[in-house]
């Protein structure tokens, strides 16, 4: 089967689960994933496996080996831009993504330019005050995006913790809004998925225009 | 009085930054909202809080 055979199938095979204007609207969304650590490289992988058109991917960073405990990259990825390696799995996942790859650090004077291409954003930086600057840049500038965000996943406390709340408008939150990675507690691959999977639902239901939690 | 996230203070008349600071916020970790508008880090210095109005304040912890 060739490479289009393929896509059609897939799309094809999407629809018959979710219907087909459910799987249209997840088809023309446009998407951007800032930072690709353990929430964004997660975040990334469910949207594309859900169908969604347009990713728009960013991250400065490397894949470092202390990244494979929790992050979608592999051991022969090590040292590739995130960027690269992630790229590389969301095309072999999903062949029906657009995934537009920027390797630059996200700041207060390129977040509006770099954004603009995108419906939703997904906050998926390591560092609080990242997390802060990029949800106020957004909010400032783009009154009419959803941003959402993740907060507070750090440690082994309870899965059941970790929930999606609505602030500030068009920003959502989800985390246990508490568990700081700079407690020394770590970051562990199951705490950190349910984080992601909590953006990345709020995502799809953003898609689908539901603006509940 | 102002409210923030829900619960009234008696803040009327300080900076977001000064009833930051006396919440224990740490305000490059925070994004704040009076009235439904955002406030920029960068006016919070000047933005005075008025009697009646109504805040929001997010902040964001480590991890990724």
């Amino acid at each position: 089967m060739d490479n289009e055979e393929l896509k059609i199938k897939m799309i094809k095979s999407l629809e018959e689960r979710v219907g087909p204007d459910i799987q249209k609207k997840f088809l023309n969304a446009r998407v951007a994933i800032c930072g690709l650590g353990g929430l964004g490289s997660n975040v990334a992988i469910s949207l594309a496996r859900a169908g969604v058109g347009y990713l728009h991917i960013i991250d400065f960073d490397e894949v470092d080996i202390s990244n494979l405990n929790r992050q979608q990259y592999f051991p022969e990825q090590l040292g590739m831009k995130k960027t690269e390696a992630l790229s590389d799995t969301l095309r072999r996942i999903a062949p029906y993504t657009t995934v537009k790859a920027e390797c630059v650090k996200i700041n207060d004077e390129n977040a509006a330019i770099l954004l603009k291409d995108v419906d939703i954003i997904c906050e998926a930086f390591d560092d609080a005050v990242n997390k802060a600057m990029l949800v106020e840049q957004v909010l400032v500038h783009f009154p009419e995006k959803y941003i959402v965000s993740g907060s507070g996943m750090a440690g082994f406390g309870s899965a059941n913790l970790i929930k999606t709340t609505r602030r500030l408008g068009k920003l959502y939150v989800c985390g246990d809004n508490e568990s700081d990675v700079n407690d020394d507690i770590g970051l562990i691959s199951s705490r950190v998925m349910a984080c992601a999977a909590h953006e990345a639902n709020m995502i799809l239901r953003l898609i689908l225009g539901e603006t509940e939690c | 009085m102002v409210k923030i996230n829900g619960q009234e203070f008696d803040c009327a008349g300080q900076s977001i930054s000064k009833m930051l600071e006396e919440q224990g916020y740490n305000a490059p970790k925070v994004a704040v909202e009076v009235n439904f508008s955002i406030v920029p880090k960068a006016n919070f210095e000047e933005y005075i809080l008025k009697d009646g109005d109504s805040v929001e304040v997010v902040h964001f912890v480590g991890g990724g």
